[in-house]
């Protein structure tokens, strides 16, 4: 099976306000959309656990006109706290790129 | 396909205030029939700081260039210049900043503009007194509503909706300088006021907010806008840019937790229906956006300076170091904690000791799984927390004997760690934080609000 940096063409995460990190995974083509959007892998219960946080407060999105998969998660702390380590949230992507999807 | 007529044209001229306006880009989009010039000078993305000081990010030099360019142009076309959360932050301070840099290029170029300034800042008692009176509700992750949170901050603002400006501009204002308000409310304005598709301005409104960023450019310039009765558009300024059904609707999910939603004061923007289709080689139509109302509510930002940090950093080379980095900075941070009690006792209180292993794990601060190994070089950040700045100073010096020597093993010779600067310790201020996630319910768009307009005449006075 694939890796998640080779189905996509292009990942990116970002703060969604001060609260939140939301994360774009665009894929290369629709066959990879549709083969894999709904990966195990890519579910929402996952992605909470490498992100750290419950799998109820993930916002899980098909975004099938883009190819994309969005998801959108809690920050554990509020942007620009004691120990931010990713003021923007612009790095968190890198956890996904080797997932087998 | 059938271009849109009889539509409100809104100049996007840059996605926020002092990042660099285009003259031509104004020129191009007057050119094109504009009918409002509209952006954004502020947002919480740049982090807490900002607010809790009231401090602009972008240096005035830069606002003020964009700003004279802005205003020369509305001057020339006589259309409304709309410009929302001004100096960042959208607190009062910020906003007479703006205000000053505003009043300063009048005078310099012979204008005499109406401007209308649109305050939003609240008091920490009024707020502590709705949120007593039950209108303040919490927004996820947050879950709770404590009157005591408002007095924690340093600033809070209520993030305006469109109505403002409109009763700015109907009573007659040329320009509207706002503090905080929704990215989208600001453009959405005009079209709103003149009778446009609802969810077409609003749609719009969101597409545009980071001016080129919804085209494939983003670095050349902004957009145009035009809203009709049933449909919108959008069109670089650049006439070598181009915008698609893919730029412009992958902007949806730009700082968006929601691709098909997003809440704005007096209801939610639906894109779920919505159509993209390319006009042409460069321009792009949208149907199908709704706005549903519902009852009007102001997001709440709230932010203050809380402890001080105190910060070292090392590079280090040794490979025997970065080959049991691990082990090392478990080790670094238990003597230094040890270290500190040693010293300082239990008087010290709370603090926080920090280390960051730039090149290992600093940006994760998670565990490296095998057979990762570092790189040749480590950058290892030391961060001291404590509740005044002579404090964390404090600790970061009883610290930095070990900082700078502390080996692997207890039996190897001292090594030297490669400090950059000296001193070695840089006392960085505050750490400053969001307190709020927050929205407060409004029977009127107004209530919160407080409008002042100032005419060419009083500028010596606005000034003093």
């Amino acid at each position: 099976m694939p890796r998640v940096n080779e189905i996509c063409r292009y990942i990116r995460s970002k703060n969604a306000g001060p609260f939140w990190i939301t994360v774009d995974l665009f894929f290369k083509d629709r066959s990879s959309f549709d083969l894999y959007a709904r990966s195990e892998a890519l579910s929402a219960g996952r992605l909470a656990g490498i992100f750290g946080v419950p799998e109820d407060s993930v916002k899980w999105f098909a975004v099938p006109d883009l190819n994309v998969v969005k998801f959108s998660y809690p920050r554990t702390a509020p942007q620009g706290g004691m120990i931010e380590r990713d003021m923007h949230g612009g790095q968190q992507f890198a956890r996904l790129l080797e997932i087998v999807a | 396909m059938t271009r849109l007529t009889n539509t409100v044209n809104v100049i996007v001229p840059v996605g926020a205030l002092g990042t660099g306006v285009r003259a031509s880009n104004l020129e191009e989009g007057l050119a094109l029939g504009a009918d409002a010039i509209a952006c954004d000078a502020g947002s919480t993305d740049s982090g807490p700081a900002y607010l809790a000081t009231a401090q602009s990010k972008y240096s005035r030099d830069a606002v003020k260039a964009d700003l004279r360019l802005l205003m020369l142009a509305q001057a020339k076309a006589r259309i409304p210049l709309l410009i929302g959360s001004c100096g960042t932050s959208g607190a009062d301070a910020a906003l007479d900043w703006t205000r000053d840099i505003a009043i300063e290029i009048a005078r310099e170029e012979g204008l005499s503009p109406r401007i209308a300034l649109l305050y939003s800042e609240q008091r920490p008692a009024d707020m502590a007194a709705a949120a007593a009176a039950g209108a303040i509700t919490p927004l996820a992750p947050m879950t709770t509503v404590d009157p005591a949170m408002f007095a924690a901050c340093d600033h809070i603002v209520a993030l305006m909706g469109p109505e403002p400006y409109v009763a700015a501009i109907e009573a007659g204002a040329d320009i509207v300088l706002g503090g905080r308000t929704t990215d989208t409310a600001v453009l959405a304005a005009i079209p709103l006021m003149k009778g446009a598709d609802v969810g077409s301005a609003w749609h719009a409104a969101k597409i545009a907010e980071c001016g080129g960023l919804c085209t494939r450019n983003p670095r050349e310039g902004g957009v145009l806008i035009r809203i009709g009765t049933e449909a919108f558009e959008i069109e670089p300024l650049d006439a070598a840019n181009v915008c698609d059904p893919y730029s412009a609707s992958s902007h949806m999910l730009y700082e968006n937790s929601d691709p098909f939603h997003l809440v704005e004061p007096g209801g939610i923007l639906d894109v779920t229906e919505a159509r993209y289709r390319a006009v042409d080689d460069r321009v792009v139509q949208v149907r199908g956006s709704r706005f549903d109302p519902r009852p009007y509510t102001m997001k709440l930002e709230g932010a203050a300076g809380g402890p001080f940090q105190t910060i070292m950093l090392v590079g280090i080379q040794d490979p025997k170091v970065l080959g049991e980095i691990d082990r090392f900075l478990a080790q670094m941070q238990e003597m230094m904690t040890a270290r500190i009690y040693a010293v300082l006792g239990k008087a010290i209180g709370d603090f926080n000791i920090s280390l960051r292993a730039y090149g290992w794990n600093a940006v994760s601060g998670t565990t490296v799984a095998p057979p990762a190994t570092p790189p040749r070089e480590v950058g290892l950040l030391f961060v001291a927390t404590a509740r005044t700045q002579d404090l964390a100073t404090l600790i970061a010096k009883t610290c930095n004997p070990l900082f700078f020597h502390m080996p692997l093993d207890r039996e190897m010779e001292l090594p030297s760690y490669g400090f950059p600067f000296s001193p070695a310790e840089i006392g960085r201020g505050r750490v400053f934080e969001f307190k709020l996630n927050h929205v407060i319910r409004v029977d009127d768009p107004m209530a919160l609000v407080r409008t002042v307009m100032i005419e060419s005449a009083e500028f010596a006075d606005a000034q003093g």
